[in-house]
């Protein structure tokens, strides 16, 4: 998902920490974090997920004056099959999950950065699941690049659809 | 402080509970901070009814972010050069989390030392649910 702007900003990286119940305080504490090594505040490793927020035309975010398919009075709030986005759920009950997230860092992101990205599709391929069916695997390639225009952080992420929900064991 | 290359030995595992019976609302925040409103994680009528999961679960990367507190709680801010996971089971509400991290080699890179990791993240009953490998920059 590539995004034109995502300004890295110290709230939203202090509310991206807790969320994944890290109390490190290089993520919020500013003068703390002139006492570590980085120097500032950084964000956690998996922070440019994040983007999503900056993506437009993300597909997993409620838009304003447009049917979301989660539930309101009934548990589905759009016909299934008039979706198009990829991760959405398939008649058959499968549906878009990740499979896979790579990251290589060049840097570490700090607030203030403003980061631009770039994404090209990578292999994909199939094969016979044991507790989802089919699963069809797609990779993709998102490179994110500072307000200098340099690489910051290679991200490789592959999705799976599946045919049928994942059986638990 | 960051880990010191005399301080591990190929072979060492270091390991820490990263989540203790996940709450739906830390789920919550994770979509929240993420962007990530797949009602699959939060909406359970959804997730139960239309989805037909059991229950609503945690995001992938919810379970990558926990895991990868471990690493740079072990490691030290700012040190990791590579971080990569396959999501290999479900995470769901009430799990508990221990992500561990195995040495693999410790090697020259760019004139200072660096680890290569093998991360495993398990929940209560020791299934693996997480599974990757990492790379740091050390001190000597």
């Amino acid at each position: 998902m590539p995004v034109e702007r995502f300004p890295v900003e110290a709230g939203h990286i202090m509310l991206f920490a807790r969320s994944i119940g890290d109390a490190n305080q290089i993520y919020y504490d500013e003068n703390y974090a002139k006492g570590t090594e980085p120097g500032a505040i950084i964000a956690p490793p998996t922070f440019v997920q994040a983007s999503a927020q900056f993506d437009p035309d993300y597909g997993l975010r409620p838009k304003i004056g447009q049917k979301w398919f989660g539930s309101g009075k009934n548990p589905t709030g759009s016909n299934v099959k008039e979706e198009p986005v990829a991760e959405q759920p398939r008649a058959g009950g499968g549906s878009g999950l990740h499979a896979e997230q790579h990251y290589e860092y060049h840097r570490h992101l700090k607030p203030g950065d403003v980061l631009h990205s770039v994404s090209r599709p990578g292999e994909s391929w199939e094969r016979e699941g044991r507790r989802a069916g089919k699963l069809i695997f797609s990779e993709s390639i998102t490179e994110y690049y500072d307000q200098n225009n340099e690489l910051v952080i290679t991200a490789r992420s592959v999705g799976v659809r599946t045919e049928r929900p994942v059986q638990q064991d | 402080m960051a880990l010191k290359a005399s301080s591990i030995k190929v072979g060492d595992v270091h390991e820490e509970v990263v989540c203790h019976d996940l709450s739906r609302t830390q789920i919550v925040q994770y979509a929240g901070s993420s962007g990530d409103y797949n009602p699959l994680h939060t909406d359970e009528v959804f997730a139960t009814k239309i989805a037909g999961y059991p229950t609503a679960f945690a995001h992938g990367m919810l379970s990558m972010g926990l895991t990868g507190k471990m690493l740079t709680n072990w490691l030290g801010d700012g040190r990791l050069t590579k971080y990569g996971v396959r999501f290999v089971s479900q995470v769901f509400p009430g799990d508990t989390l221990t992500a561990r991290a195995t040495v693999k080699e410790i090697r020259h890179e760019n004139g200072g030392p660096v680890v290569d990791l093998e991360v495993s993240t398990v929940n209560q009953e020791g299934k693996e649910v997480v599974t990757g490998s990492a790379s740091a920059r050390l001190d000597p």
